[in-house]
């Protein structure tokens, strides 16, 4: 009887959310989301939300952003059939070049349109945080764009793991702060970031650069990041129809929900996130939030969360800096919870090589964590011959080399790798 | 008596302005938990016993230099509530826990709020419970009578403070400035005023903090409400080695 009445919950929730309903008034997504916040917070959340609903439909706002795409991000980026890869897996794959984007990844999609917002309620200055460095490099270019001065808090560890992206950061005029409290990489520099936006919430504007924290980020990033599953499905329907599958690579998750969103209701379209199975299943081996977290509050939002049975947030591995992040979107958690998208894992090994064969195949140097998505396409391809792939092509590699000088070069080819954790 | 009235009775009876000490459950030591916190609670007139968290996100360094070191000494909720069953007092001071959320869902709301009643908790402070989202937590505390005391600010606008106030049980914690715990010391040039309209508009006790760190702050407050807290200042007294009793009456008027 409680399943029945489960799935029924789960079709009238997943019937909201394509009828645009989701987030609600309270920023829920179903049982996730939310706006948990200290009280200091509460004036500033507020006025943020009234801020995103007034102006995002707004014609003079949609006017500015999208002409900031088109002549400084440079989209529509390019869908880019991958033939090569495609014979190797024996399937019809197609990658939507977010690599292509300005600094090189999707974060700028959100970057500039956040920065846009900010001047609009009248902020003095920005703070970001940045795991990978690519959303603090988008975030230092939009507020160079906008003239708005930007603190970007970053964990020590990622600091030394994605050098070259800081120093661009310099370059493009932010302040970098580095994070030595907690564990040191993501998650650390969101709590120092929140820090410094409860210091001066009257005159900062916090920038967050994934689909997490509280309402109306989650929201607010999916709207500034839908821009890409919107593009991509319809250069796709130009060459031959909509795809049977789509992959994103999922850390905190925008670049899974901005591609994902417009494919949700399309019924034959299945869609799949891939989490960083890092190491091992052990927790604090790896970021896989959607496949092992608990309901749990981190970071202003309820959502699946990696923490042990005292409640502390778990410590996360990845080769990638971008998924190392214990928590996830609250969409995303609603997304799985209805059964909408499914989400498996791809390990650090796996990510590995899949970056090889792109480099290798298609002259395409994705990031770390976009090779997690080829990963899982690459497994899913195997099991599903001769079928049509769509693969969020999130961001470009070349900050990764520090990470990657310390691997060989090369790559397994299409060999099937046996170590899948799906 | 209900704990919540407990707490509300303690903090107006006190003599002159109510003292509420803040400590990071188990740090420096945990083997010297239930000592310090019986010493501090022969001083204070309401103890408040941070249940430490990994990601305090509205703490100073002070906090989260003390939580790190207490969950590694493994320190968590239920360790806390185990030592509390133990203890062995005579005074009767008011006893908070002050928590983020995510340890009070991992431990369950409910037995939460039956083993905190056991061991003599009065209220709960959770820093990233705004009151919108407070009702499960509430609910399951109005069952055994704990107080779920809530926060304001200098930002927080009138018809808010209303609301907040009106939902907030054993005391309102008027926060003295905007920022995290421990940082900066100085406040607002308005804070008089501030703290009047908090006192006006709540039917409960009103204790304020946020960095107070000298007696000449503890007077000026206790001129505008009923109760001053003292945390990150404590913390330090006792990573230093002091004895918390002395700084505590160092404190006092």
């Amino acid at each position: 009887m409680s399943q029945v009445n489960d799935d029924l919950n789960e079709k009238a929730l997943l019937k909201a959310l394509l009828d645009g309903e989701l987030p609600d008034a309270a920023g829920r997504f179903g049982p996730f989301g939310g706006q948990y916040v200290p009280e200091t917070l509460m004036p500033a959340i507020e006025r943020l939300t009234e801020g995103v609903y007034s102006l995002l439909p707004a014609d003079n706002f949609k006017k500015k952003f999208t002409a900031q795409l088109k002549d400084w991000v440079g989209r529509p980026t390019a869908l880019t059939h991958a033939p090569r890869l495609s014979e190797a897996w024996g399937a019809d794959v197609w990658f939507k070049r977010e690599d292509l984007a300005h600094t090189g990844a999707h974060k700028i999609n959100n970057a500039i349109g956040q920065a846009l917002l900010a001047q609009e309620l009248g902020a003095t200055r920005i703070v970001a945080e940045t795991g990978a460095g690519q959303h603090g490099v988008a975030s230092a270019a939009a507020c160079a764009r906008v003239g708005l001065p930007c603190v970007v808090y970053m964990g020590e560890l990622d600091i030394q793991r994605q050098a070259p992206n800081v120093d661009r950061m310099n370059r493009l005029g932010a302040n970098v702060v580095s994070v030595t409290s907690g564990d040191r990489t993501l998650r650390a520099a969101i709590d120092e970031a929140i820090r410094d936006w409860v210091s001066d919430p009257e005159n900062t504007y916090y920038l967050l650069g994934s689909a997490v924290g509280p309402h109306p980020y989650p929201f607010l990033v999916r709207e500034l990041q839908s821009v890409i599953g919107r593009e991509a499905k319809k250069q796709l329907e130009a060459y031959s129809g909509l795809p049977d599958a789509v992959f994103a690579c999922v850390g905190g998750g925008s670049n899974a929900i901005g591609l994902f969103h417009a494919f949700l209701a399309e019924d034959n379209v299945e869609l799949i996130g891939v989490e960083a199975g890092g190491r091992s299943k052990k927790l604090g081996d790896h970021s896989a939030t959607l496949n092992s977290g608990r309901p749990g509050v981190l970071h202003g939002a309820h959502s699946l969360l990696l923490y042990d049975d005292d409640g502390q947030i778990q410590e996360t591995h990845s080769v990638s800096a971008g998924l190392d992040y214990p928590g996830v979107g609250p969409e995303h958690a609603l997304l799985k919870l209805v059964k909408r998208v499914s989400y498996v894992t791809a390990n650090d090994s796996e990510a590995l090589d899949a970056l090889g064969q792109c480099c290798a195949l298609e002259g395409i140097l994705p990031a770390l964590e976009t090779a997690h998505a080829i990963a899982g396409a690459r497994r899913w391809a195997s099991k599903n011959k001769s079928s049509r792939i769509l693969i969020g092509l999130s961001g470009r590699g070349d900050k990764d080399m520090p990470i990657l000088s310390q691997y060989p070069i090369g790559t397994q080819g299409s060999k099937e790798k046996t170590n899948a954790t799906a | 008596m209900q704990p919540r009235e407990h707490l509300a009775n303690a903090i107006y009876k006190a003599e002159g302005s109510a003292l509420v000490a803040f400590l990071t459950a188990g740090y420096p030591e945990p083997k010297n938990f239930l000592n310090i916190l019986n010493e501090i609670s022969c001083e204070a007139d309401a103890v408040e016993i941070g249940v430490p968290f990994s990601d305090p996100m509205a703490d100073g360094v002070t906090i989260q230099r003390s939580s790190q070191s207490a969950i590694e000494q493994g320190v968590s909720l239920k360790w806390i509530l185990e030592q509390l069953a133990e203890r062995d007092t005579q005074k009767n001071t008011p006893l908070i826990l002050m928590s983020y959320l995510n340890p009070l869902i991992a431990f369950g709301f409910d037995k939460l709020a039956s083993k905190a009643m056991e061991v003599g908790i009065s209220g709960f402070i959770v820093p990233d419970l705004p009151y919108e989202e407070s009702k499960p937590f509430k609910q399951s505390l109005n069952k055994v009578g704990i107080a779920l005391i809530q926060l304001v600010t200098p930002a927080t606008p009138t018809t808010r403070l209303r609301e907040v106030c009106a939902a907030s049980e054993g005391f309102v914690y008027a926060v003295t400035r905007t920022g995290i715990t421990g940082r900066t010391t100085q406040f607002p040039e308005d804070i008089a005023n501030y703290l009047a309209l908090v006192t006006n508009t709540s039917t409960v006790p009103v204790c304020a903090g946020f960095g107070v760190r000298e007696r000449k702050q503890v007077k000026l407050i206790s001129e505008h409400a009923d109760g001053v807290i003292v945390g990150s200042a404590l913390v330090e007294a006792l990573e230093r080695g002091e004895n918390p009793t002395t700084f505590l009456k160092g404190l006092r008027l």
